[in-house]
């Protein structure tokens, strides 16, 4: 049963991406990375990491995705078609990535992984202990850290934003 | 003896000229002259005060004249190889600073009067002062070194004296001759320099000069490595001596002095007659006992023949020229030939030393008197506006001073007693007739030349036809007349100065006298010289043009300097300018300068074709930054295990 | 664990997400279409992190946690983007990537 959810999962996730970076529709592009993200989420699920899995639904899905479609709306007319690259651009770039892609499956797959057979459940709980602990191997630090980095974004994101001001300082622009 | 007053005697020019110099702009020109003859009179009165010190008070020690120093090290080398800066002083120094401190002091206050109203009057002074710095401080240099920096800042302040009317094109190109013709030979100069300081060990003249108890050098030792048969200190001496030969003009390196005339008149008095020329006779007095010691004086030898041959073929060209200046210009050379003929046959020890001894005479004496014929043409000049003798004649009329002071120069420099000239020529004769008869022989010949020319060139200017002039001639002011009547008076009374009991090669001094039989034969050529310039020249006729009728090609080949100059051209354009420079200036652009430029020229090329992979964008950025780490990551995990 | 799913299909579906993403990066010509394609390669390791987390480690939760802070950094960093790109779009009235080519200065 979950053999066949991943199967699905991922044949979603993968048509999707591949839609999402050929489509010449900029909004489209966006909701096929929305179908991507919510199929991040669901192999949270799958694995058994609800919490993460609610983080990535309500911030990728719920903030990210909705704020790039803002950005989208602002930027663009609906039924404007982008620009494409050359073809041979893309075709340079396609082998690129096929190599990269054979080696890194090449390695992958010569590589022995020591998987540990488990059915652990984790717990917000858990997950909040360990986020705060101060012990060895709590996270306390970085959390803070992210947190001072997510006000320094939002106070640098509402300046650039704001724009007006800006714009008559920098002559050199 | 307390010295170290001594070290302002260069300082005080110094400060002169840096005041002058960048206030060039702000101080009137009569301040000016003022400030400068202030500053050499300073100087002066300071190096008379010194002479006095030296010889009467402080005097000698166990019967030698001492020898004081003081100075500085400036670069180490090894513990015997340094270049000091310092002040040395011993009789020939102080006698150097007398001459050219008055001789300076002279020309600054002549010079009040001949550069008025000149544009560049202040900036004249300022390179009187640096001259005068310059000189002061070659003469007071305690070792080669020392001397050879001094040697070069005396070349480039006279390079900008005789510049000094730059506009006028030949005084341009008489300027950079002087300076690349001393400099050629100031090259010789640094390679002896070089050659004493690598064999002997050391640049300091007490040291090269050092005498032991019996009366030798101590430089023997170092007669061991030798090149062409001769030891190398030889050819260090004759390469050092190369370099006085540039500064004095002696032949065959005297083609700048004659058109170093180009320069004001009271420069031609200063550098071309008392100072700058007879740095090379000083520099070998200097060296004297190295000079003397090394390998039997053969050095010595050449200094003695180059001098003799100078002396006589200057004389020579005098007699034809016809621009006063040059004249004075080749008498000049010839009396420092002289100079360098008594040094050369000169000895060391005693009254043998008598060669020594009239070479610096004569040196002063003719300082004296030289410095007056300049002084003196350049009043004439100042009053008919002309350097030839062709618009001259009959100046006696309007300007007795004149006449009166050049003629004492005249009767001093053809050697009539009393007047200074004789006694320093006479113990040069008497020097070379004990050493040498021929050299003795050329200068008697010269002698009654110089007293010819001489007489040829005072009675054209003031005897001889009746010239009319375009406005009526004048005395010189008395800036000018006052200098002129100071050098005469010292061309009488120098003469009898003592010089034997002061300056000596030993610095022991001796008991001089006068050889009556050799005098006597000495004025009586001085007088036929000027008997038969009086025949020729007191009234006008057409004597002289008759006899150098009769010369014809010889008269011409003099006139044209024995056509040197066109020598030297032809050498340094046909030769090593066609023929060597050319050819390599030629390779020099087309091989190494093409092979640079091909490299620049293919990298710009190169760059024009790859500039476009630096788009700008970041995508193709991101693109080569991928594949990049494809390959890389291909080439770690596949090619390198 | 998924079951009857190995590491090395997971791996294989990141990867594949991975090298679209870069690949995105690469040829799209919109700024906000590279936006999209950095959130494919951001995902792509959250999901690495989280499973290798649960396959080979699972007595630790470091790979949770670091896949919190990469939704945390994603979230700064796309807030950040759009507003360098209104911003741009402001002033130049384009978000195509071949009017933004002043680096080469």
């Amino acid at each position: 049963m979950e053999k066949i959810l991943f199967y699905i999962l991922a044949l979603i996730m993968i048509v999707a991406a591949i839609a999402s970076v050929t489509s010449r529709k900029m909004l489209r592009s966006v909701i096929y990375l929305l179908f991507v993200l919510i199929g991040v989420a669901g192999i949270y699920f799958l694995i058994d990491y609800n919490f993460l899995a609610a983080v990535q639904l309500t911030v990728y899905a719920g903030g990210i995705i909705v704020l790039v479609i803002f950005s989208v709306l602002l930027v663009h007319h609906i039924e404007m078609e982008l620009e494409m690259a050359k073809l041979s651009k893309k075709i340079i770039t396609a082998i690129a990535c096929l190599v990269g892609l054979g080696v890194f499956l090449a390695t992958i797959y010569s590589t022995n992984f020591n998987v540990v057979e488990n059915s652990k459940t984790t717990t917000v709980e858990d997950i909040g202990r360990g986020l705060l602990s101060y012990d060895a191997g709590g996270f306390i630090l970085p959390f803070e850290v992210i947190s001072v980095l997510l006000l320094a974004a939002m106070i640098g994101a509402i300046i650039i934003g704001k724009g007006d001001k800006l714009t008559k300082n920098d002559d050199t622009l | 003896m307390d010295i170290s007053y001594i070290v302002f005697i260069p300082l005080i020019p110094l400060a002169v000229f840096l005041l002058l110099g960048i206030f060039n702009q702000q101080i009137k020109p009569a301040v000016s002259g003022y400030i400068g003859v202030l500053g050499l009179a300073t100087s002066a009165a300071l190096s008379y005060y010194a002479a006095y010190q030296y010889f009467f008070v402080s005097g000698k020690v166990d019967g030698v004249y001492p020898t004081f120093v003081e100075k500085t090290v400036w670069m180490n080398f090894t513990d015997t190889l340094h270049i000091d800066m310092g002040i040395l002083i011993d009789p020939i120094s102080v006698m150097m600073l007398i001459v050219v401190t008055t001789i300076s002091l002279m020309v600054h206050i002549y010079s009040r009067g001949y550069m008025h109203g000149d544009a560049g009057y202040t900036k004249f002074f300022a390179y009187l002062s640096l001259f005068s710095f310059s000189m002061l401080g070659l003469v007071l240099a305690t070792n080669l070194f020392q001397i050879y920096i001094f040697w070069e800042l005396v070349g480039v302040s006279s390079f900008l004296l005789i510049g000094y009317y730059y506009t006028k094109t030949s005084a341009v190109a008489a300027a950079k001759k002087a300076f690349i013709v001393t400099r050629f030979a100031d090259f010789g100069f640094l390679i002896g320099i070089l050659i004493v300081g690598y064999y002997a060990g050391t640049f300091d003249f007490q040291t090269l000069n050092a005498v032991n108890p019996e009366g030798e050098g101590l430089l023997f030792q170092w007669g061991a490595s030798s090149f062409m048969g001769l030891s190398v200190i030889t050819w260090a001496l004759i390469l050092i001596f190369m370099g006085g030969a540039g500064k004095s003009a002696m032949f065959p390196l005297h083609i700048w002095l004659p058109d170093a005339m180009e320069g004001p008149t009271p420069v031609s008095a200063l550098i071309h007659a008392a100072t700058m020329v007879v740095a090379g006779v000083y520099l070998v007095a200097r060296l004297f006992p190295m000079y003397y010691f090394v390998e039997d004086g053969f050095a010595l030898n050449i200094v003695a023949y180059v001098g003799a041959f100078s002396s006589l073929f200057a004389a020579i060209i005098a007699l034809t020229q016809t621009d006063i200046k040059r004249v004075l210009a080749f008498s000049t050379m010839s009396q420092i030939g002289y100079m360098m003929l008594a040094l050369g046959v000169s000895s060391y020890k005693g009254h043998e030393g008598v060669g020594y001894m009239a070479s610096m005479f004569h040196l002063f004496t003719h300082a004296m008197f030289k410095a007056l014929l300049f002084l003196g043409a350049g009043s004439v000049i100042h009053a008919v506006h002309s350097n030839y003798l062709k618009d001259m004649g009959s100046l006696r009329k309007y300007m007795p001073i004149t006449n009166i002071t050049f003629l004492i120069a005249a009767l001093a420099i053809a050697g009539v007693p009393p007047f200074a000239g004789f006694w320093s020529k006479d113990e040069i004769l008497v020097a070379a007739f004990e050493k040498n008869q021929l050299l003795y022989f050329v200068g008697l010949f010269v002698a009654g030349l110089t007293a010819f020319y001489m007489f040829r060139l005072y009675f054209g200017i003031f005897w001889g036809k009746e010239t009319k002039y375009h406005h009526e001639p004048h005395e010189s002011p008395m800036s000018m007349a006052f200098p002129l009547l100071f050098l005469a008076i010292m061309s009488i009374v120098a003469g009898f100065i003592p010089f034997s009991e002061f300056i000596t090669a030993d610095k022991a001094g001796f008991e001089g006298h006068l050889d009556l039989p050799l005098a006597a034969v000495a004025v009586g050529t001085g007088l036929v010289g000027i008997i038969l310039a009086w025949i020729f020249y007191k009234k006008e006729n057409d004597l002289a043009e008759r006899f150098s009728n009769a010369f014809g090609m010889f008269y011409k080949w003099t006139f044209h300097k024995f056509y040197f100059d066109e020598l030297y051209l032809f050498i340094t354009r046909k030769i090593i300018f066609n023929l060597i420079s050319a050819p390599i200036a030629k390779f020099d652009k087309k091989y190494v300068d093409g092979t640079m430029e091909g490299i620049g020229n293919k990298t710009v090329i190169i760059s024009e074709k790859i500039k476009g992979l630096q788009s700008g964008r970041l995508q193709d950025y991101a693109m080569f930054f991928v594949s990049g780490v494809v390959v890389v990551a291909l080439v770690f995990i596949y090619l390198w295990t | 664990m998924i079951a009857g799913i190995s590491i090395y299909e997971i791996f294989t579906l990141t990867s594949i997400l991975f090298f679209i993403g870069i690949y995105g990066f690469i040829t799209r010509k919109n700024l906000i279409s590279i936006l999209i394609s950095l959130e494919l390669i951001l995902n792509a390791s959250a999901v690495n992190f989280v499973v290798i987390n649960k396959y080979l480690y699972p007595d630790v939760l470091q790979g949770v946690f670091f896949s919190i802070f990469i939704i945390a950094v994603a979230a700064a960093e796309t807030a950040l983007a759009v507003a360098i790109i209104i911003n741009l779009y402001r002033q130049i009235s384009s978000v195509e990537v071949k009017d933004t080519e002043i680096m080469k200065y």
